[in-house]
């Protein structure tokens, strides 16, 4: 699509260089007429973008079991009183060892696993944290650094156990991982030991699996993520070489270390606070690092189960502060009125949805969006996604107190249930997972939009960026021509090249920018988060200032003489936030969509504020302020808070810095693409958008 | 003299002849049936048949006979095989808990799928053609797709690897072959009684296939007679070696289950099959429990042995044989009939633990990294507990070794690197020299043959564990090329690793034992062991989207041919000059018109007329509009009509 309209620039552009009065062809003659109106469509383009977004929870579609081996539901459950007796008595088992003892209750679960049958194991890890490096974004996993100088006052033991598929030939395994804090693990946490304890026991004497079954007991006291990424990185990339990590503590490790095949899918299971609700409830958490999800069809099988089976109430998270906005509310009221219309006109059409479905749909899109545009997994699940492993976490808060033993039965035989149906499911597959989305956005734990569909927005938003800055760079050109008569002048297609400079000194600014924490965090001492962030500041605006200096026409401020066309600044910077967008957009598709809602706008918009003071109309002053406010916007601190005031997470007080390092600090850890798309697109656009706001035309 | 001498020589030929017929047909064909039953440390028991029929060497072709199956020594005559062994397995085995270091595991433990190896007697350029030639026989014989093994790049040629020296030796699995009674039908069909009398009775196919491995050997081997002009004669040994569990009732985890053949099988024996040489059921008890009674003089301690406090046998066995680890007792099922079925049982007393004698080295492989990146296959070698007792130990320049061979056959799109072999002994690097003895590579040429690697490590005695890694990257298939199911991954088919120092034998005090099965226990057999089928992800294309596929590529190619055609062709300036010259005369439309009227007419073109092009496009534009007016109005009638209905 943007080839095709740099064509019709081109064309256009030639067409006007010879003066001669030839039609041209219907497809130039549509660029020609697309450039010359370029701020009614650009208007138009912009608004249907941002409308085809709000119009999303309309068009999703209703979720459904695409691969046909799933099979999810068909089975009879074989769980028996005596599988959820094992369960208890486990639970049982731990909370009076807990009482007694001071010591590991990981060889207490190990002891229950291998009475089930199960090949246990223990697996030491460090709770060594993600550094940041600037090479290792993209690279997958980090492969198994070697600590020289492990400490063992610090580190945790998970416990695995196999089940072996009786007649299974051991290339396929599926995983269930519930994370269990061993020290300080509440009433609720021990309820998922439970859970799964109940279906190890059943696990353990079944004839119809296929795949082998490991349960991991991740070790949660450093965080529920860690665990589970050090036992995957063990499990698909040991080092084979000494660690002295396996010498800590009195249980032995070395060599015990077991493996089951490739993995098919993994679940993780977490119970946690008492249910709001009347039923039990279940939370599904699908997001991975970077906005990868795993395939739609586990989620539906989930979601089956868990609705028509075992009757829980299913939700995915949502924003919860957009349930209540009148905005949103007035949306919703017109679209329903609309599709009620259309409905009279026509019986078969049946778009339009009641206002709370669309705020419920709009709210959980907006997280859904949220999630995957932070690039950071929303649970324990992110680290098998990093081996190309679809796995989703289940949060399951029971309706009743963790010490109701009556109702703890029932609630093990549900949850179990749900379990021993997904993995029946999962183990029915003969291939891996291929045949349902990948890319999708939930708005319900049942419903979903297609990346067909939700591009839709984005595409229009972007299309209007290659239209103006067409026609930008006609008008700056005519400017130029009319001012200047110098020889120089003749060299037409050069005329970009000043703009092209400054637009590529500030894109390497901000990869400067970007880069800077490594060195920071380098610097020896201990520094609290604020005093980073100020570091930081620092360090980028005089290196802002020297930038502006030592490259004349850079800077705002220069003269008039120096300083380039502010047209042709603009046509470049779109044409660098137009390339920068689309190729976010590859990488991941949600920080690109909420990232051209912010820079487009600001983007067309923006315009030297000085002609507008001296014009003194109302049209100008009203552009120039409305620049203003969305530069205002457009500063990723600014941003920051205000995302953070969206998400009802507390007001920002005087630790907004801190507390944007630890953010940005976050978002390195995990490797999220957002960093990047902050440091190295929005941050220069943004400055670029200053240059031209206080261009001195 | 002379004379003499001369006149008994034609006497002496015919005596001579006389004899040899006489032998021939002493020598008669031989088949016994046996089963052993070894109750395991893991609460299940392990049932191996044995049956081997032994045609003797003979000097006619196509010779009728009598008890060996006619289709197999057609087999072994037209290929000129010289051994060969075919197995079908389902499950793994548990070298942990089943044992690795006895005749039985050594021999019967196969990887799962199908395995076949055969040792050809015909001159080497000969060898891949009867090789394929068989593998078809095979399939046809046995309902499998052994066939698949005839290409090239499923099969390999080990050297030394594999425990059998022989250049014409080839090796080839199957991993995804699915085992079922298709399989088993053919194979009972070849045994004189089939499965309707004997100990093949038993076989219950319900009963055989719940169990938790499943394994149908053949293995057949031509002896050579050693004298001029007579045949070689074949041995086929054909086993089924199950792992059952027994069905309890008790609550008691620790207690070990009693069982008995109609409760395993729920079939039991009504005598022997009348074809049969011998035919016998032996029980073998491990561990412990051999060792608790030395003396076996008197009757009441020979009582005591089937009959005590640890356990009960229902039957009395027909003799008791004693091992250094185990106990064997020997039952002869001639005497059972109708109405006295033998059904032999086992009953614990007391909960009871032993373990088996395992593999000095415990094998695993799996596979490193992720996605659709370069990976590494790792073989790890874990020292097991009873390494530190077995004997096979070699003493070289004072040092003590274990060898382990290890043969692995990589398909051609697993691209392995050689190069990046590395192998750690007890967390050290090592390099090649200090451990690697010998080493064959045979680097698989893409879509022709497979690679194979074949090593010797020789490893420290006191080694705890040692591995050995070696890095691949994942090759391209063609379209047509993709298995059914690819999006399953694709199949490494296991290593094997050997011990060539190491050999497992019973040996039972008697000599009496003229059984197949217990001399089969007493020749040393080579200790090896399979490890696990690996499956490796490869990029597939997405194969229910063809449509997609075209779509895009027409798209492109329409692009790129479009464009580039447009450069080659079109002279922008002469276009423009000729536009000038008629752009201002005639409109394209009006004047493709004008000339289709004219040839309609058959006139020749005349001259457009002198109308101004302003009134024209005027015209033309209004009438446009009257068109749209008319299609949208001609729509929206339609849209009412259409749902009214």
């Amino acid at each position: 699509m943007a080839t095709e309209k740099r064509d019709k620039e081109e064309e256009e552009v030639k067409t006007d260089d010879g003066s001669l009065k030839i039609k041209p062809r219907p497809i130039v003659q549509l660029g020609i007429f697309l450039v010359a109106h370029s701020p009614v469509f650009s208007v138009v383009f912009s608004a249907a973008g941002v409308l085809a977004l709000l119009i999303l929870p309309l068009l999703a579609k209703n979720t459904y079991i695409s691969e046909n081996a799933l099979m999810p539901g068909s089975a009879r459950s074989m769980l028996s009183n005596r599988d959820v007796s094992d369960g208890s008595k486990l639970v049982k088992d731990i909370k009076n060892y807990r009482l007694n003892h001071e010591g590991q209750v990981q060889k207490l679960i190990g002891k229950y696993m291998s009475e089930m049958g199960a090949e246990v194991y223990y697996q030491k890890f460090h709770p060594e944290g993600n550094q940041f490096h600037p090479l290792h974004f993209f690279s997958g996993p980090d492969s198994y650094t070697l600590l020289d100088n492990v400490s063992c006052a610090s580190y945790g033991v998970n416990v695995a156990g196999i089940i072996r598929a009786p007649r299974g030939d051991g290339k396929e395994s599926i995983v269930l991982v519930t994370p269990y804090d061993f020290i300080n693990g509440g009433d609720y946490e021990a309820l998922s030991l439970g859970i799964t304890g109940t279906l190890f026991s059943l696990l353990a004497r079944v004839t119809w699996l296929s795949k082998d079954i490991i349960w991991l007991v991740a070790d949660s006291r450093y965080g529920d993520y860690r665990p589970v990424a050090a036992w995957l990185t063990e499990y698909h990339s040991p080092s084979f070489k000494d660690s002295d990590l396996l010498k800590c503590g009195e249980l032995n490790t070395a060599d015990k270390f077991r493996r089951a095949g490739t993995m098919a899918a993994a679940l993780v299971l977490k119970v946690d606070g008492r249910s709001e609700r009347f039923e039990d409830t279940l939370s599904i958490y699908a997001e991975a690092s970077n906005g990868q999800m795993p395939n739609l069809d586990l989620i539906n099988v989930v979601n089956y189960l868990a609705v028509h089976r075992q009757g829980f109430y299913v939700k995915v998270e949502k924003v919860v502060s957009l349930l209540s906005s009148s905005w949103l509310k007035i949306i919703g009221e017109i679209f329903e009125a609309v599709g009620k219309l259309a409905h009279t006109l026509n019986p078969d059409w049946n778009f339009g949805i009641p206002t709370a479905d669309y705020l419920e749909g709009s709210a959980t899109l907006a997280s859904s969006l949220y999630s995957q545009a932070l690039g950071i997994p929303t649970g324990p699940h992110g680290a098998f996604r990093d081996y190309q492993v679809d796995a989703i976490t289940l949060k399951v808060s029971p309706r009743f107190p963790p010490d109701s033993k009556t109702r703890q039965h029932d609630f093990f035989l549900r949850g179990a249930k749900l379990l021993e149906g997904t993995i029946r499911s999962v183990n029915n597959l003969l291939e891996k997972f291929h045949q349902s989305f990948f890319l999708y956005l939930l708005t319900s734990p049942s419903k979903f939009i297609s990346v067909g569909v939700y591009m839709i927005a984005f595409a229009l938003l972007v299309a209007s960026l290659p239209m103006v800055a067409a026609s930008l760079y006609i008008d700056g050109c005519k400017a130029l021509n009319n001012s200047t008569l110098n020889p120089a002048g003749n060299f037409k297609s050069w005329k970009w090249l000043d703009a092209a400079k400054q637009v590529f000194a500030l894109h390497l600014f901000g990869l400067i920018v970007t880069l800077l924490p490594y060195f920071i965090c380098q610097v020896p001492g201990q520094h609290s988060p604020s005093n980073r962030s100020i570091m930081w500041g620092t360090t980028s605006s005089s290196l802002l200032l020297i930038t502006f200096a030592t490259i004349p026409g850079c800077s705002p401020f220069s003269s008039r003489r120096h300083g380039t066309n502010w047209a042709v600044l603009k046509s470049v910077t779109i044409s660098a936030a137009f390339i920068g967008l689309c190729l976010m957009s590859i990488i991941n598709f949600a920080t690109a969509e909420i990232g051209a809602l912010l820079l487009v706008p600001t983007c067309l918009i923006v315009q030297p504020i000085k002609p507008a003071l001296r014009s003194r109309r109302i049209k100008s002053l009203l552009g120039a302020f409305c620049s203003m406010v969305l530069l205002t916007i457009g500063f990723p601190v600014m941003l920051f808070a205000i995302s953070k005031g969206l998400f009802g997470e507390g007001l920002v007080g005087l630790s907004l810095g801190g507390e944007f390092w630890t953010w940005l600090e976050s978002l390195w850890a995990w490797k999220s693409a957002t960093y990047l798309y902050i440091g190295m697109v929005h941050l220069p656009c943004w400055l670029l958008c200053l240059c031209i706001l206080f261009h001195p035309s | 003299m002379a004379s003499l001498i001369r006149s008994w020589i034609p006497l002496l030929i015919l005596q001579s002849f006389l004899v040899a017929i006489a032998f021939g047909s002493k020598e008669a064909e031989e088949f016994s049936e046996a089963l052993l039953l070894k109750p395991l440390p893991d609460r299940k028991v392990l049932a191996h048949f044995h049956f081997e029929n032994r045609a003797p060497p003979s000097n006619s072709h196509g010779r009728h006979h009598h008890l060996f199956p006619k289709a197999i020594s057609q087999l072994v005559q037209k290929f000129r095989v010289k051994e060969m062994e075919l197995s079908f397995t389902q499950g793994r085995w548990n070298h942990e808990h089943w044992g690795g270091f006895d005749p039985l595991s050594s021999m019967n433990a196969k990887p799962v799928g199908v395995e076949l190896w055969a040792v050809f007697d015909v001159p080497q350029s000969q060898v891949d053609t009867s090789w394929k030639n068989l593998t078809h026989a095979l399939s046809g014989l046995f309902c499998a797709s052994i066939n698949f093994l005839e290409s090239s790049t499923s099969y390999a040629a080990p050297t030394w690897g594999f425990g059998t020296n022989s250049d014409k030796l080839r090796y080839g699995s199957l991993p995804r072959e699915a085992v079922c009674t298709e399989n088993l039908t053919p194979w009972l069909k070849l045994l004189p009684c089939r499965d309707k009398d004997g100990i093949s009775a038993l076989m219950n196919r319900p009963s055989v296939y719940r169990g938790f491995y499943h394994s149908q050997r053949l293995h057949l081997s031509t002896v050579e007679s050693g004298q001029e002009g007579l045949g070689s004669g074949i041995v086929l040994e054909q086993t089924l070696t199950v792992v059952l569990q027994p069905e309890t009732t008790s609550v008691e985890t620790n207690m070990q289950p009693s069982w008995s053949l109609s409760s395993l099988f729920g079939r039991k024996v009504v005598g022997s099959c009348v074809l049969a040489k011998s035919s016998n059921v032996y029980l073998q008890l491990e561990g412990r429990l051999g060792h608790e009674s030395k003396n076996v003089d008197t009757e009441i301690e020979a009582h005591k042995l089937w009959k005590n406090a640890d356990f009960d046998l229902s039957l009395k066995p027909d003799r008791v044989l004693r091992e250094s680890s185990s106990l064997l007792f020997i039952f002869d099922i001639d005497k059972s009939s109708d109405s006295e079925p033998f059904d032999l049982g086992l009953t614990w007393k007391l909960p009871s633990k032993w373990s088996c004698q395992q593999a000095p080295l415990q094998a695993t492989r799996f596979l490193m990294g992720s996605g659709n990146e370069r990976g590494a296959i790792a073989i790890l070698l874990k020292a097991t507990e009873s390494q530190e007792k077995l004997p096979g130990r070699v003493v070289t320049d004072g040092r003590c070794t274990i060898k382990a061979n290890i043969f692995q056959i990589f398909p051609w799109y697993v691209k392995v690197y050689y190069h990046t072999l590395q192998i750690f002994v007890d967390q050290q690097q090592k390099t090649d020299c200090e451990v690697l003895k010998k080493i064959n590579v045979s680097p698989s040429t893409d879509k022709v043959s497979s690679g194979m690697l074949e090593m010797m490590l020789e490893l420290p005695c006191e080694v705890k564990s040692a591995a050995i890694s070696i890095e691949y990257d994942k090759g391209f298939l063609h379209i047509d090329e993709y298995p059914p199911d690819a999006n399953q991954g694709f199949d490494i088919p296991s290593a094997l690793i050997s011990f060539p120092s190491h050999h497992a034998s019973l040996d039972f005090q008697e000599e009496l034992s003229k059984s197949p099965l217990l001399s089969s226990f007493k020749e040393k057999s080579l200790v090896r062991s399979y490890t696990e089928v690996l499956l490796v992800p490869l990029t597939t294309p997405d194969f229910s989207m063809p449509y997609n596929v075209i779509t895009i590529t027409c798209t492109i190619f329409a692009l790129y041919f479009g464009s580039l055609l447009n450069v080659l062709r079109r002279r922008i300036g002469e276009e423009e000059r000729f536009l000038k010259s008629q752009g201002k005369k005639t409109f394209g439309l009006k004047q493709l018109l004008s000339r289709l009227t004219a040839k309609i007419r058959g006139r020749p073109i005349e001259p457009p007329s002198s109308d101004s092009p302003a009134a024209q496009s005027s015209f033309l534009s209004s009438k446009l509009i009257f068109k749209i007016i008319l299609v949208a109005g001609a729509a929206a009638a339609w849209q009412y009509f259409s749902t009214d209905n």
